[in-house]
């Protein structure tokens, strides 16, 4: 029984922490563009400067 | 987008407040590095704030400030760079967003949620058989119950919203049952936990719910993709206009931004961006796409012009009219909206479904609770057992059924260059009978090509081609490509002068040399479309035709063998139209057909129990399209003709018909097989539920099981192998 009073709120923050990861992933437009991210993860140049990181507005477009 | 912008204001209130968002439809944008050069090219434009480039919507949007920068000037440093682009309308774009992300999150709680009762439910299965305490086990349940109500709660809206809808204007859809299944388990799991009972259907409820809302939000999904990609095509065709300004100054907007009155100047080979008045200036107009005549018309100071045709003669100066104004696009417009009007609601395959089946669902359900009482069972276990019925019978296959299916053919179709926008489209292209065909731009290219019949004469061709060359003029440029096409090297000409309407005339050969309409070079008017004439020598005619598609003929006898009936309908003269049936092999055809009637077509072939399959591209087919039981369009077709076609098919062949049809039929055969797979298991477990034998356990096996296999079955849509079913033959 002590076993489950620690493991069953262990397994529930676990859960509600990786829900609350996809939900703020969906929420930052990390999903918006999932055809571009794979490109630009093997671009080699970084954002020009001046650029909007990349949550930037065109991100939440 | 206001969030992101809220978040930055803190910082540069000032500057944030003369900022403006735009989003460009950029489609040549495929890989990685178009995202970086249209990138960097906002980036280094004056008063770009920021640029982010979306390689999956083909998009980019741009932070700018409208003070330092015009929009005119980022579609021309984009165009520069390869790219060309157009200014999409806002307001569509958000509105998209927002459906979006309403379901995705949903799928997210209801899926943690799912796995997380499961995760005590199998606890509490596998216990059952061995020595697990029933405090445990009691605990367990509260902590599903803990989880699953938030849950349904949040995830079950879209169903309980729409099945509220239903129920108000007094229909039943496939909600209604869903939500009613959800509601009652849910509520009846609660009170069973508190009595500590063992028939808790937390699990199923929560599992239903993330399944269907697997397959909304992937319908939803496709739809917005082909929604975007048909913005896309059409953002493209809206190009800019030149204003002229009352001080006579002129200055390029975006055609989006014309209101009547403004004044534009239409340049020789642009396409008008407006409907209104010639003001001054003459020339001939290229209507192919408003009325399917492949002649231009001549027009001069007075006359309409309408958008989306071209200018091919002198430049013309034309004032913008409201639309209302206009007296053939409105009358298209009341066309259309009686067209649509006699169209009718269709009812789409899934709610003809749940029309037979919400009743039988509840009947069963009622019928289950009533046996059991009067048989004596105490009303919580009759009421239990209802539930299960409802549960097992809660139509997770047959909600699954369709749109599964819809969403694999409408990826194909995608792939192939075919958007389908109607949401019930591809269900009404599976029932069609017939086709009917627009000529200009439809079955044929749209573009002139000079008709040789074997004999050309060369020297005569490659000079008319060299002094055409230098015009813009479609007769002329046809004649130029011709040449081209022929193989004929000519000097290049210059000091070309060009008489509008009239033709060219050069002497820089050392002789006067003439090429344009009959009248001009002194030629017997009608025999030719364009002439050349070198003094003192006689006329060399020169005829175009409108080329058919190259697999029109083709597709054509296709169709018929299957058994459709091919008609031909056209606005353009008799002889064109009669050339062009008797290539691609079509016995019914008529030319010289108005709008209206082109409607009255449809409407005839609808009177005798036919559903008619319309394609046309043209403003004059606009009607038909909405009247037609369903409805293609190619992508060169004008927009208001794309907005009433049901799909929209890119390239240049016509074998997309034939596959839009194909698919669209094996759609509906596997939605149908989907169907049966559902009512197989309901015929083997709904019986097993109103005896009482189902438990939790298979509740969930039947339920996770029927869903796994109706899309399983409709994910073989994506590899099967089609070819258009004879008609009569399929289901």
């Amino acid at each position: 029984m002590t076993a489950l009073a620690w493991l069953i709120p262990a397994a529930l923050t676990l859960g509600m922490m990786g829900l609350a990861a996809f939900l703020w992933a969906l929420r930052s437009g990390q999903f918006d563009d999932l055809e571009g991210a794979k490109w630009r993860a093997i671009s080699d140049d970084t954002d020009v400067a001046g650029a909007p990181p990349e949550r930037g507005p065109a991100g939440d477009a | 987008m206001e969030a992101a912008l809220d978040a930055t204001t803190v910082t540069h209130e000032l500057k944030a407040a003369t900022r403006q968002t735009v989003v460009l439809s950029v489609p040549t944008i495929v890989c990685g590095n178009c995202i970086r050069s249209v990138e960097n090219t906002l980036r280094t434009l004056r008063g770009v704030e920021a640029a982010r480039a979306n390689l999956t919507t083909r998009r980019v949007s741009v932070v700018f400030d409208p003070a330092l920068n015009s929009m005119v000037d980022l579609t021309a440093a984009l165009e520069r760079a390869g790219f060309p682009s157009a200014l999409l309308a806002d307001d569509a774009e958000t509105e998209q967003k927002a459906r979006v992300s309403e379901l995705v999150p949903r799928v997210g709680v209801a899926g943690f949620a799912a796995a997380n009762i499961m995760l005590f439910s199998v606890s509490v299965w596998s216990g059952q058989a061995s020595d697990m305490d029933s405090s445990v086990r009691e605990m367990f349940h509260w902590l599903s119950a803990l989880i699953a109500l938030p849950a349904v709660a949040y995830a079950g809206q879209p169903f309980f919203k729409s099945a509220l809808a239903a129920l108000k204007s007094g229909r039943l859809n496939m909600d209604v049952p869903i939500s009613l299944g959800v509601l009652l388990a849910t509520g009846m799991s609660l009170f069973q936990t508190m009595r500590n009972s063992d028939q808790i259907y937390f699990d199923a409820a929560v599992t239903l719910l993330f399944f269907l809302l697997i397959g909304r939000a992937l319908d939803e999904r496709m739809r917005t993709k082909a929604r975007g990609a048909a913005e896309n095509l059409l953002g493209l065709r809206a190009k800019n206009a030149t204003l002229i300004e009352s001080d006579q100054t002129t200055k390029v907007i975006s055609a989006s931004q014309i209101k009547p009155g403004m004044i534009i100047a239409v340049a020789a080979g642009e396409r008008v961006a407006g409907d209104g008045e010639v003001i001054s200036g003459e020339s001939e107009i290229d209507e192919s796409l408003i009325s399917g005549e492949t002649r231009p018309r001549a027009v001069s100071t007075g006359d309409a012009v309408y958008a989306g045709t071209v200018n091919c003669g002198g430049a013309l100066r034309v004032r913008i009219t409201a639309a209302e104004e206009n007296t053939l696009l409105s009358e298209i417009g009341r066309m259309m909206l009686a067209a649509e009007q006699s169209r009718g609601r269709y009812v789409r395959l899934a709610d003809r479904a749940s029309r037979l089946y919400a009743p039988a669902v509840h009947v069963l359900a009622l019928l289950t609770f009533t046996a059991w009482m009067l048989i004596g069972a105490p009303w919580d276990q009759a009421l239990t057992y209802a539930i299960a019925v409802l549960i097992i019978t809660c139509p997770c296959a047959l909600a699954l059924a369709v749109p599964a299916v819809q969403v694999a053919a409408m990826s194909r179709l995608f792939s192939k260059g075919v958007i389908v926008k109607a949401p019930d489209g591809l269900e009404r292209l599976a029932e069609i009978d017939c086709v009917v065909f627009d000529k200009t731009g439809t079955l044929t290219t749209g573009e002139l090509r000079l008709e040789t019949n074997g004999n050309v004469d060369t020297v005569a061709l490659g000079r008319a081609g060299a002094i055409a060359g230098t015009s813009k003029h479609p007769y002329a440029q046809a004649l130029a490509k011709a040449a081209r096409e022929e193989g004929i090297r000519a000097h290049a000409v210059d000091d070309v002068r060009e008489v509008p309407g009239s033709g060219l005339i050069t002497a820089s050969g050392g002789l006067e040399e003439k090429v344009g309409s009959a009248a001009w070079v002194g030629a017997e008017e009608g025999l030719a479309s364009i002439w050349y004439r070198a003094k003192g020598k006689p006329a060399v005619g020169f005829d175009f035709i409108d080329e058919p598609r190259k697999d029109a003929t083709s597709c054509v006898s296709e169709l018929q063998r299957s058994g459709y009936l091919v008609s031909l309908l056209s606005g353009d003269r008799r002889e064109a139209v009669e050339q062009t049936a008797a290539v691609c092999g079509i016995e019914g055809w008529a030319a010289e057909v108005r709008p209206d009637q082109k409607l009255q077509t449809i409407e005839a072939l609808k009177a005798r129990g036919l559903k008619a399959l319309m394609v046309g591209d043209g403003l004059n087919d606009a009607p038909a399209l909405a009247a037609g039981h369903a409805s293609l369009s190619p992508a060169s077709a004008i927009d208001i003709a794309q907005n009433a076609a049901d799909a929209v098919f890119q390239g240049e062949l016509l074998q997309p018909v034939i596959e839009t049809l194909a698919l669209a039929k094996a759609a509906r055969r596997l939605a149908l097989q989907n169907f049966a797979i559902a009512i197989i298991y309901n015929s083997v477990f709904v019986p097993l539920a109103m005896l009482g034998y189902v438990t939790p356990l298979i509740a969930a096996l039947a339920m996770s099981g029927s869903s796994i296999t109706v899309t399983a079955n409709a994910l073989r849509l994506r590899s099967m192998k089609l070819h258009l079913p004879e008609i009569g033959t399929s289901p």
